[in-house]
């Protein structure tokens, strides 16, 4: 990061209470009490949520794109772990 | 605030144009900011907070409108009245310099009405009672916003700090007009409706101190305060600031969108 570069952090929203934060996005701020103030300005405008969640984008360790196949196309051929491969007996009723 | 005596309209018009007037051109001065702030953020806050303040002086327009029953509309009080007329403090109508001066004009006024819309709030008259409870809220977030960014600028570097002194000097001759009674605050405070902008002063020191205090910054007496908004004496720019705000009134009156 260049030195006078104000640092980025993800945003998390909690839209209601019971529901995860989700991440919206992203602001920049030079600490987290302005982190989360911008959050608060730029992400929550239309009523979107009850909570906030800033992290520092630094400190998200992300998977490699590069990656992507070996990581996640194995499980397309494993169909087995859908609860929805296996037939339930009639006998079962609603499981 | 007791409730004995009464108030008359025109001193009850008075005092709510006194305060639309305020929200109004303060909400004015900080959408100007809009597409030109520093960063996309401020971009978004600053305007966040201009809709509050435009909100808040349309609640007060409309019952002003009403208390004045001659049939004009907000949009009537809003855009319709010549610069004599707008009774907002001056203060608020100062031209918005850089971001360190625009944050400080922010604090100073937040740090003013936090304390009067909290008295407001168990106004005798329900209207103002009820837009007081509203406004409330919205302007402890203005106080924390324009805070934390004084704290930054003033703890900054050398020359947020040198913005930040200058902002300081700059706003000192506004200052004392805000706290100003007069015929109208003592009316109105007697009837239990707003308080005395004076009594308000040792509630916006206890804002400001600690502010100014982890920022580093020294509060200045200033060798003369400006007056006269209240009065409907402006400086040199609210003409430019009315001239923006109504030509599109003006061009094409009752224009909607």
């Amino acid at each position: 990061m260049a030195k006078n570069e104000i640092p980025l952090w993800e945003v998390f929203i909690r839209p209601r209470n019971g529901l995860a934060h989700k991440h919206c996005g992203s602001v920049h701020a030079a600490d987290e009490v302005m982190a989360l103030q911008a959050a608060r300005d730029v992400y929550t405008r239309r009523g979107e949520g009850v909570s906030i969640w800033v992290v520092p984008s630094a400190a998200i360790v992300a998977s490699d794109p590069l990656q992507k196949e070996e990581n996640f196309e194995p499980t397309a051929s494993k169909i087995y772990r859908h609860p929805t491969f296996y037939t339930v007996p009639d006998e079962v009723g609603h499981m | 605030m007791g409730a004995a005596a009464t108030i008359d309209r025109d001193t009850l018009l008075t005092l709510l144009l006194r305060l639309a007037d305020d929200h109004l051109v303060l909400g004015h001065r900080l959408s100007e900011w809009c597409g030109h702030a520093p960063m996309l953020e401020e971009d978004l806050a600053m305007p966040n907070m201009a809709l509050d303040l435009i909100g808040q002086a349309r609640a007060l327009y409309t019952y002003a409108a009403d208390v004045e029953g001659k049939g004009r509309t907000e949009d009537d009080l809003a855009y319709l009245r010549l610069e004599r007329e707008y009774l907002n403090c001056l203060l608020v109508e100062r031209p918005n310099g850089d971001f360190a001066q625009t944050m400080l004009r922010q604090l100073y006024f937040a740090a003013f009405m936090e304390p009067f819309w909290k008295a407001a709030a168990s106004s005798t008259d329900a209207t103002v009672a009820g837009i007081a409870a509203k406004a409330v809220k919205e302007v402890a977030y203005h106080i924390r916003h324009a805070g934390e960014w004084v704290v930054r600028l003033g703890d900054g570097t050398e020359e947020s700090r040198r913005r930040m002194e200058d902002a300081i000097e700059e706003l000192a001759p506004y200052l004392d007009e805000i706290f100003e009674d007069d015929p109208v605050t003592v009316q109105a405070s007697a009837a239990g409706i707003a308080p005395q902008p004076s009594s308000l002063r040792p509630a916006f020191d206890r804002i400001i101190g600690p502010i100014f205090a982890e920022a580093g910054l020294t509060f200045i007496t200033p060798p003369y305060s400006q007056r006269g908004g209240r009065k409907g004496m402006h400086g040199e720019a609210m003409g430019f600031l009315l001239a923006d705000l109504q030509h599109i009134q003006r061009t094409y009156p009752g224009a909607t969108w």
